[in-house]
């Protein structure tokens, strides 16, 4: 087993919004250079716990601490600088850019000579394609070419394009919002394998996901949400998928 | 469709670099024969005819008014048709900003009468003409400001801040000048409307040099990115930590800015000063624009399509009255033209 170094720890999160209580006093932690698993019945909370800690919102009460230091991120941005990069269910690429675009999406790289120039600065293409070809076949991504448009790529391709730039920067904690949920067969396989490979590699995984067997495969730890409470946490080792749906059901208690 | 099947297919095996460019055959038949193939895929495809709609409109009534008429390909002819031009390039170009994040200013030929009218009032205070050039152009530039915050920050649609603006900046046009005129006397601004290199006219030069920049501000430059990132998908933008409004006010500002340097062009060319509505200048940018395949809804499109479209419309007009057409029919034509042109774009992918 891994050792328990913790890198991301939330302590009594709570978020309203209006009379609605999203989050109710949610604590639970991360290890690093695992894949930890949240999962929860529809409206459960498991999103808004996702959007606290990447920067979209701002928890009323609790907060986070992130490699041993309290953090309050203000914007997606600095949830960005700080090394935590997310994968939203949305995808977040431009259809109509190209892959190597997409992926280096307002981190472009200029030439040196014009990189002052602030937003005029001169993009060095070159570069960034070899770049990009170079972060897509690293991670054994089955893309065509870089200067394809997204447009013209498939879901699962869609999908790897997205967790690739995700864990392209030197990210620390890559977060999924249901990467598979509306892919086939094949490609969920290839997208989970995607998945292993970050955590091999170092980064930290936390996985929003509704496929049971799918976090019993991939997964390292488990925390289950229930009516915008964190009921339990589990490691995978020690637990079944009985015990994980009866916990999300309320069946048993934690 | 064959092009399409490579890309989507599968792809080649971890290791190897992925460097098989789209759109080339996969299969290993003979050159022509497979350059044919492709050829005859990218025909039947209609998103290539909705990008080069204006190419290939263009050819096409080229080759129609030269046989109806041999002097619309004099030299003559097509120095005063790239002269005519001019001014609706650059305002194209404006437009063609504005449309890429997915909006539309209305406003772009009522600021370039306003910035006519304000160039006509520093002219009868009697400053010099590079003054009033640059108040023209602030001018333009305020207007797109103005409609770039509204847009931006205001979260008003683009169709209801610039239809206002519109009308706010033609009525302030007749409020400055007083609904009269200004002649304007000026030896350098003579120069410009009919001095030149060979049949290429300054005013041409002047608009060859704003597409130029806009193709390389808008596909070289980090900004131009985000640009097309605004507008084909405003929340991925966010979500990459793009400012949407920024670019919304920078890209209006961009066209107010265009539109007072055509308001400088206008004045030059007409030698005068006048608060009139211009209104055909406003309808032929954005034909120009459909017509050069940039995507309404915006993140598609280039430069070099809208010039190609401003020429179209103007060959248009320019062809219809060589052939003794009466120009009530002008307005007819270019409303089919760019409807033909929008219909073509369904078929995109």
């Amino acid at each position: 087993m891994t050792q328990p170094d913790v890198l991301l720890e939330a302590s009594g999160v709570s978020l309203a919004f209006g009379s609605v209580q999203a989050l109710r006093e949610v604590s639970l932690t991360l290890r690093a250079g695992e894949i930890t698993a949240l999962v929860g019945d529809n409206g459960a909370g498991k999103s808004t716990l996702v959007r606290c800690i990447c920067g979209i919102h701002r928890p009323d009460q609790g907060g986070f601490t992130f490699q041993g230091r309290p953090v309050a991120f203000g914007s997606p941005q600095e949830a960005r600088d700080a090394g935590i990069e997310t994968v939203h269910q949305n995808l977040a690429l431009v259809e109509d850019l190209t892959v190597w675009q997409n992926l280096f999406l307002n981190r472009e790289i200029a030439w040196g000579w014009a990189g002052r120039l602030g937003p005029l600065a001169v993009l060095n293409r070159k570069a960034m394609k070899a770049r990009a070809s170079g972060m897509v076949s690293e991670l054994a991504v089955n893309v065509p070419a870089v200067t394809s448009r997204v447009r013209r790529l498939s879901g699962g391709q869609r999908q790897a394009v997205a967790i690739c730039r995700a864990a392209g920067f030197s990210s620390t904690l890559v977060i999924m919002d249901e990467p598979t949920a509306a892919l086939g067969v094949q490609e969920t396989g290839r997208v989970e394998r995607l998945i292993t490979r970050l955590r091999d590699d170092g980064h930290a995984v936390l996985l929003v996901s509704h496929n049971f067997d799918q976090v019993m495969r991939l997964a390292d730890q488990v925390w289950v949400m229930r009516a915008g409470r964190c009921v339990a946490g589990r490691r995978i080792a020690q637990t079944t998928g009985e015990e994980i749906v009866a916990l999300i059901t309320g069946a048993q208690a934690a | 469709m064959s092009a399409d099947q490579e890309v989507s297919g599968t792809a080649p095996p971890p290791g190897t670099a992925p460097g098989t460019a789209p759109g080339t055959a996969p299969g290993t038949a003979p050159g022509t024969r497979a350059t044919a193939a492709v050829l005859g895929g990218v025909l039947r495809d209609g998103g290539f005819w909705a990008d080069w709609a204006a190419a290939v409109g263009l050819v096409v009534l080229v080759v129609i008014f030269q046989a109806a008429n041999p002097t619309f390909l004099s030299s003559g002819n097509i120095r005063s048709m790239l002269v005519a031009s001019a001014i609706l390039v650059v305002l194209s170009v404006g437009q063609t900003f504005v449309v890429l994040t997915g909006g539309i200013d209305l406003s772009v030929a009522s600021s370039m009468t306003f910035g006519a009218v304000l160039f006509g009032f520093g002219i009868s205070s009697g400053w010099g003409v590079v003054t009033c050039g640059v108040l023209a152009v602030l001018g333009g530039a305020l207007v797109g400001v103005v409609n770039g915050v509204l847009v931006g920050n205001g979260r008003i649609t683009d169709f209801v801040v610039t239809l206002g603006s519109l009308s706010a900046a033609s009525g302030l046009a007749l409020v400055i000048a007083d609904g009269k005129p200004v002649t304007v006397v000026n030896v350098a601004l003579l120069r410009l409307s009919t001095g030149g290199i060979g049949i290429i006219g300054w005013s041409v030069v002047v608009a060859a040099v704003v597409a130029v920049l806009a193709h390389l501000v808008l596909f070289r430059t980090r900004w131009g990115t985000h640009v097309f990132a605004a507008g084909g998908s405003a929340e991925a933008a966010t979500a990459t930590g793009i400012s949407v409004p920024a670019i919304k006010i920078a890209v209006y500002t961009v066209c107010g800015v265009l539109a007072g340097l055509a308001a400088i062009l206008l004045v030059a060319r007409v030698g005068a000063a006048e608060p009139a509505a211009n209104t055909s200048f406003l309808l032929n940018s954005v034909a120009a624009v459909v017509l050069g395949g940039v995507s309404l809804v915006g993140g598609r499109g280039s430069v070099l399509g809208p010039v190609l479209g401003a020429l179209l419309l103007t060959a248009l007009s320019n062809g219809l009255t060589l052939l003794g057409v009466s120009p009530f029919y002008q307005p007819v034509a270019v409303g089919t033209v760019v409807v033909l042109a929008a219909l073509l774009t369904r078929f995109r992918r």
